[in-house]
């Protein structure tokens, strides 16, 4: 790699705004985080309940939305949703499409969050809230207070897993038309295949970057968190 | 254990009227929810049966439906053995007693697991245009298929390694002590063991394969979702055609998510004690 290559190479940079494009991924990662938190603790209460129907509801939704591509509902989202039935989330075309696809994201994610919590509730050992109960607390009181706090530490873990698949799948968000890294990516190698390996060098260890660090904290979080038994 | 042994006893005949009461009302949120819905999506006119009766004509299947999956089950297929490939040298090659081999093909596997798999895929795809290495209608094919090896193989390569550290130590032990070598106990005795164990992980992991086909519809790839997508903007009917391509593929993936929970409870006593296999998250292990 000569002095001419780099120099080419980061000429590129004055002219491309690499930097806001991973602001653009962390953006719908943040957004569609909180979205997909909130829609997936609903959808794990509701799994769990003792209310048939509700489970069932829960169940249907998770099935569906898991086997589902990603790709599939971002382009309902924007095609479907947008495109056939007028729904409109903010007047401004950009910001429309940048949140057709946050909440596309979203609604897929919540099922992984779903199953996620649930596996939390899975690592509390039946002898505690067999205790909750010899000592007479009702059904809302051994999970608030017994089952929910060391469920929601070992859901920390596969939380963390789907954060980060969400920071990598929050790319597919260019099915809907969203300008960020991989249409980014797409169109630098368009204006210069002379530099396409550093170009792809580039994003990826971006993501490394912005992906590794969530990875070790998670797990260091976890760590910390995690009930001794 | 399952969740509901955690946090319910057997309900009381109070508890039960609760239940029921309890039932009907969620029944008719539920209910009503899927009402509203529908009755927006009649609102629209998206109800009406023209845009539905292009799906029960077999033209519609065999033009466009039928050969778009046969592309996605094509790619996912090759894909599925590459990616098989990949994770078996590299996993042992985490596994080698040789430290450079052992960090590099660690750098590799945690490298592809970090990198989103659509953004490997217009490189690859870019990358084999540019260069006269193939044929340029084959190029989005190569390149859903490179893309989906690096990042599945990467996760199937952590499955071996895990598998193996998951068996117990006496499995290895006695390996050594019949006077196998390290390089043979892991190839004769505990790698096919390990391989077992993955049976459930391994199947799971071919679902996110068989779904990130999709993401070959951005490269141009004429896979079930692009398919769906022509026939939709030719006739009008987007929203069903995808709802009939989402279907389509919520059908494959359940009979998938069906036959691994299967092989779960069947390979369950094939393995040394209760050898287990998951990918780890995505650390940098010490180790």
């Amino acid at each position: 790699m000569d002095d001419g290559y780099l120099a080419q190479f980061s000429s590129l940079f004055s002219q491309f705004d690499v930097l806001g494009a991973f602001g653009t991924n962390l953006a719908l990662t943040f957004f569609a985080a909180i979205g997909s938190l909130a829609i997936g603790t609903v959808l794990a209460v509701m799994r769990i309940s003792p209310v048939p129907s509700l489970r069932w509801a829960g169940g249907t939704y998770v099935t569906f939305l898991r086997n589902t591509p990603l790709t599939i509902i971002i382009v309902f989202c924007a095609l479907g949703l947008w495109g056939q039935l007028g729904i409109t989330l903010s007047s401004d075309f950009q910001t429309n499409f940048f949140r057709l696809a946050v909440l596309g994201l979203a609604v897929y994610h919540a099922a992984f969050v779903c199953e996620a919590l649930r596996s939390g509730v899975n690592t509390v050992p039946v002898g505690q809230a067999e205790a909750a109960r010899a000592i007479g607390l009702g059904f809302g009181q051994s999970a608030r207070l017994v089952i929910l706090p060391q469920a929601f530490r070992g859901a920390v873990a596969p939380l963390g897993n789907v954060l980060i698949a969400l920071i990598k799948n929050s790319t597919v968000a260019a099915a809907a038309s969203v300008p960020e890294t991989s249409g980014l990516m797409r169109t630098m190698i368009e204006n210069r295949p002379d530099v396409i390996l550093a170009i792809f060098a580039t994003f990826a260890l971006g993501y490394v970057v912005v992906v590794v660090p969530v990875g070790l904290a998670t797990t260091a979080l976890s760590r910390r968190l995690s009930v001794a038994r | 254990m399952s969740a509901r042994s955690v946090l319910f006893d057997a309900p009381g005949p109070a508890a039960r009227r609760r239940m029921r009461v309890f039932n009907v009302v969620a029944t008719v949120v539920v209910a009503g929810i899927a009402v509203l819905a529908l009755w927006r999506l009649a609102d629209k006119g998206q109800l009406a049966a023209s845009l539905w009766t292009p799906f029960l004509d077999p033209s519609t299947w065999t033009n466009f439906l039928l050969p778009g999956l046969l592309d996605t089950l094509r790619a996912a297929a090759v894909a599925i053995v590459t990616s098989g490939l990949f994770g078996l040298v590299f996993g042992l090659g985490r596994l080698s007693q040789v430290a450079a081999v052992r960090w590099v093909s660690g750098l590799v596997v945690e490298f592809f697991r970090a990198v989103p798999v659509l953004l490997m895929m217009i490189f690859f795809w870019l990358a084999l245009g540019y260069s006269d290495l193939v044929e340029a209608p084959d190029a989005p094919f190569l390149a859903v298929v490179l893309g989906l090896t690096l990042y599945n193989g990467s996760v199937f390569a952590e499955l071996v390694r895990s598998g193996v550290h998951n068996l117990p130590r006496g499995q290895r032990e006695a390996a050594l002590a019949i006077g196998l070598r390290p390089p043979q106990s892991l190839r004769l005795v505990e790698v096919p063991q390990a391989l077992i164990a993955m049976l459930p992980a391994i199947a799971s992991q071919l679902v996110v394969i068989l779904k990130d086909t999709a993401l070959g519809q951005i490269i141009t790839y004429g896979e079930l979702l692009d398919s769906a997508r022509r026939l939709g903007s030719g006739q009008g009917n987007i929203l069903q055609a995808l709802l009939v391509a989402a279907l389509v593929f919520i059908a494959l993936n359940y009979l998938l998510t069906r036959f691994a929970e299967r092989l779960a409870t069947s390979v369950d006593r094939r393995t040394a004690g209760a050898a287990r296999a998951e990918a780890p998250s995505l650390v940098v292990d010490p180790d």
